[in-house]
């Protein structure tokens, strides 16, 4: 009886009463189209303008014309310090996240380090360059205090502000602090359960950290690496504000080809920021497949 | 299972000593002005500059408009992602991570090729134009961050319940979303505007390329031109960041309250 | 000598004392239980058995060998932990497979051991599953398969079926105790569920504010409960007041109304006011003669629970519930109805202390 009225109701709702047509999706249409219009077509536009001549015909031209060696230097450069800035970054953000969750330091320190580095992580652009002219430029505090105490001169042991290593310390001055919030959350999604029962199944502190904690925190890792490689390979305010021009990197060629056109070709400007484009696609498909393999464990 | 503490200190004094010393150098930098003594000179030349308040003044209403437009495209999305189109999730976070992906100059060059004087929407050919993409333009910018913490305040919330609690009260969508969400996620709301504003008040590359006299220009200009005041604007600027994520930090612990009543 | 003893075990936070010197010896084979509510320190001891924390003062040694100061990876000890504590992101195989390859094990050998655990706890298919693949009593019953992979000497269990749905802690609780049996390991178990410890162990050690209360076998602690508090957390019991009226003879009075009693007094002598408890399931209804005891009252309140009608009498001052069975031919009397209920002399238990 029960169960054929359950039936009953069940057909009838099915094929007699057609579902409401849904206009929730209506919701979206805005944001949808800003992104079309704001995100996704300037840069199809500018892959597009990389293919194409001053006259609009296809070609391949520009992309040959990447390989200048101002060119290729500047990319190198800039994948250079990105990358190494971020895998510092990374490195001593790992650090001092582990020493804030995991440290058993005092209960003060880890929310004063949260709070600073959500100050920190976004104290870039202009301001970061000047602070660092008056930290370790030739007038600065620091390189003063080293050459009168220990009369070290920094810069004549090879040092500059305006260079690769003076640039990759500057973004370290954010890098840091993006990683610590970045992975805070993921140290804290370590049970301690995890640590107490490979301890009582035998397992070394090592090896709790080869065999669970690292392969867990893998993605979070990656990803974090990935977005701070990005963050400074398409950061240009710092650098220029540092080193105006002087320095070859690519978002301070690219910020020069656009406000005057210093290649002389407006279409090798395109292929610039496809290359840009290109380069941080490729490196975030890269983490994608990565922790795809190394993730299937999670949900 | 006992741990030595000495390398969890020295990694949070090494991490001190990096992110301090400059500050404290900048600092002392910018006392130097006057010859012989420290002073605030440069601060008081830095705040009586016109053009100081000119830039801030714009680069502070730009941020506004940011803000208002950005919280109208996010709050909407996230909240029918989340009540009725939970497919559509992957896509609108995609989306939303993208300008961390693609370089802000990147975007902005895209918009100089697309809505430039000749083409079909000349938005760069009239400064108010010009602002209104520049506005877009930090929209952009900001919607990974505004659309995190959204998103985040919303998880937190009963959304299906206080939807259907509404509606059974009688009210229309638009009133739902102004009167019952809205309020709920205040505080997710408020985190992401105060962060949009610190990251577009001295931003720089967008500004510059769009040509508009914004506050990061402003400092950048300075910083080519003189000596003292750069440090006095980047203590400014640290200030100014440091108030932002201040009153995260307020809101965030009085929604905390409220939540535990 | 017991298998596992401790001695003198004190273990202290701060300034906070939560284990206060416990002697406790388990024998080989055998399934003790610590049982008592939250913050009694029945934790911290298994911790301490475990090597997680550090014993402040005392010993603990397992097979005669003191491992007190031993790190957890040196002890050779099993642990379940409440919430799974699976390793995500690992299979089923190789959360089974963990301490055998920490331990250098050959892989034919893991291989077989796996496959082995595998069937203990009936899951043979799901070994390539991962860890939220499966439901809750699973990812348990595996907990349990890894803690036991590497042939530890005890088992530990650390309030492992707290988590769980009612049905499957009853299923699961009934499988941990077999597969205890079969394996003939000696195993702690902590739990603040009295129902759980009564239905699982050889001996249960109920524990309060950091000492053993008492120690004992289900039937021992249930029924000759030593203790005010072991009385009052193991089961449900009805607590009255009454008055000696006779030491020498074990006469009491309970509002007017005398008993008796076949158990000590505990030292009371005539005069004193006494707690009395009585477990409901010991009281029945209706007026009996000979030894027993009658106490007559009116019927304050009746809960119809499905297979046990439990029903509350007043008296002038106290009131007690009783359980009866259900029988459908029999409707549950009326509030308000006057009614006896009347228990034998050996059913009162004489609590020490004076009533509060």
């Amino acid at each position: 009886m029960t169960n054929s009225s359950i039936t009953d109701t069940n057909f009838s709702t099915a094929a007699v009463r057609p579902r409401p047509i849904s206009w929730s999706w209506l919701g979206v249409v805005p944001f949808l189209l800003f992104t079309l219009m704001f995100l996704l077509l300037p840069a199809a536009n500018l892959i597009i303008g990389a293919f194409q001549d001053a006259a609009g015909n296809f070609t391949l031209q520009n992309i040959a014309n990447l390989s200048q060696p101002t060119i290729l230097r500047a990319y190198q450069m800039s994948i250079g310090i990105s990358a190494a800035s971020a895998f510092l970054g990374a490195v001593i953000g790992f650090a001092l996240a582990l020493a804030a969750v995991l440290g058993r330091l005092p209960r003060w320190v880890r929310p004063s380090l949260m709070t600073f580095s959500g100050v920190a992580s976004q104290f870039a652009g202009v301001p970061l360059a000047f602070a660092f002219l008056a930290t370790l430029g030739r007038t600065g505090l620091v390189t003063a205090l080293l050459f009168n105490i220990f009369g070290i001169n920094i810069y004549r042991y090879g040092f500059n502000l305006l260079s690769f290593s003076g640039l990759t310390l500057t973004y370290l001055y954010f890098q840091i602090p993006l990683m610590v919030l970045i992975l805070t959350p993921a140290l804290d999604g370590l049970k301690r359960e995890w640590r107490e029962a490979s301890a009582i199944l035998g397992a070394s502190t090592w090896q709790y950290w080869r065999m669970i904690a690292l392969p867990i925190l893998w993605p979070s890792l990656l990803g974090a690496f990935m977005l701070l490689f990005a963050n400074s390979f398409g950061a240009i305010a710092t650098a220029y504000a540092l080193t105006g021009s002087s320095l070859n990197i690519i978002t301070i060629l690219l910020y020069a080809q656009i406000r005057g056109d210093v290649l002389h070709d407006p279409n090798l400007g395109y292929a610039l920021a496809l290359g840009m484009i290109l380069i941080t696609g490729i490196s975030n498909g890269i983490y994608i497949w990565l922790s795809s393999r190394t993730g299937r464990w999670i949900r | 299972m006992k741990q030595s503490r000495i390398a969890p200190w020295i990694g949070v004094i090494f991490g001190a000593i990096y992110f301090l010393v400059p500050l404290i150098a900048t600092f002392e930098f910018s006392l130097r002005m006057e010859r012989g003594r420290y002073s605030f000179e440069a601060y008081r030349i830095v705040l009586g500059d016109p053009n100081f308040q000119a830039s801030f003044g714009y680069s502070a209403f730009i941020a506004v408009c940011t803000i208002i437009v950005g919280v109208a495209l996010v709050v909407p999305t996230a909240y029918v992602v989340q009540l009725k189109l939970p497919k559509l999730r992957p896509v609108i976070e995609f989306l939303t991570l993208l300008p961390l992906v693609i370089p802000a100059i990147v975007i902005v060059f895209g918009y100089l090729r697309m809505y430039n004087s000749s083409s079909w929407l000349p938005l760069t050919g009239s400064a108010r134009g010009t602002d209104v993409l520049l506005t877009f333009s930090y929209v952009t910018l900001a919607l990974p961050y505004m659309y995190r913490s959204v998103d985040t305040g919303l998880r937190a919330i009963d959304v299906r319940t206080l939807t259907e609690a509404a509606q059974s009260l009688g009210s229309s969508w638009p009133r739902i979303l102004l009167t019952v969400i809205l309020p709920n996620v205040r505080v997710a709301v408020l985190s992401g505007s105060f962060l949009t504003f610190a990251i577009v008040i001295g931003e720089f590359t967008m500004a510059s390329l769009l040509n508009r006299p914004a506050f990061g220009p402003y400092l950048q200009l300075i910083g080519a031109n003189r000596a003292y005041e750069p440090a006095a604007l980047a203590i400014i600027a640290f200030a100014i960041t440091w108030a932002c994520m201040g009153l995260i930090n307020l809101f965030g612990a009085m929604g905390q309250q409220t939540q535990r009543r | 000598m017991a298998f596992l003893s401790i001695e003198k075990l004190v273990k202290t936070f701060g300034t906070q004392t939560t284990v206060k010197g416990v002697d406790l010896a388990v024998e080989r084979g055998e399934f003790v239980t610590l049982l008592g509510p939250s913050g009694c320190g029945k934790t911290t001891i298994l911790r301490m058995v475990a090597g997680f924390e550090t014993a402040t003062s005392g010993t603990i040694r397992i097979d005669g060998k003191d491992v007190t100061d031993l790190k957890p990876n040196q002890r050779n000890i099993g642990m379940v932990f409440q919430a799974y504590a699976l390793f995500p992101n690992m299979s089923v195989a190789d959360n089974i497979a963990f301490g055998l390859k920490v331990a250098k094990k050959s892989s034919a050998e893991i291989a077989a051991r796996v496959k082995e655990m595998l069937e203990l706890i009936k899951l043979p298919q799901l070994g390539e599953r991962y860890p939220y693949q499966l439901s809750g009593g699973q990812q348990q019953r595996v907990a349990l398969a890894r803690a036991l992979a590497v042939k530890p000497q005890i088992l530990l269990l650390d309030e492992p079926l707290s988590a769980l749905d009612a049905k499957i802690r009853i299923s699961l609780r009934d499988e941990i105790r077999a597969v205890q049996r079969s394996l003939g390991i000696t195993t702690i178990f902590v739990t603040h569920d009295q129902e759980e410890a009564l239905s699982m162990s050889d001996r249960i050690c109920v524990m309060n504010e950091g000492h053993i209360e008492q120690l004992g076998t289900p039937f021992e602690v249930y029924n000759y409960p030593t203790t005010r508090f072991v009385a009052s957390f193991v089961g449900t019991l009805n607590i009255v007041n009454g008055k000696v009226a006779d030491s020498a003879t074990g006469k009491l009075l309970v509002d007017g109304q005398e008993i008796v009693t076949s158990r000590s007094l505990n030292g009371a002598s005539t005069g004193d006011a006494l707690s009395l408890a009585l477990r409901p399931e010991a009281l029945t209804m209706g007026r009996a003669n000979g030894l027993s005891n009658n106490l007559d009252g009116t019927i304050d309140e009746v809960h119809f629970l499905g297979s046990v009608v439990r029903i509350r009498v007043k008296f002038k001052d106290s009131a007690i519930s009783l359980d009866t069975f259900n029988k459908p031919h029999l409707p549950p009397p009326e509030r308000g109805q006057p009614v006896t209920v009347n228990f034998g002399r050996e059913d009162i238990l004489v609590l020490d202390g004076a009533p509060n």
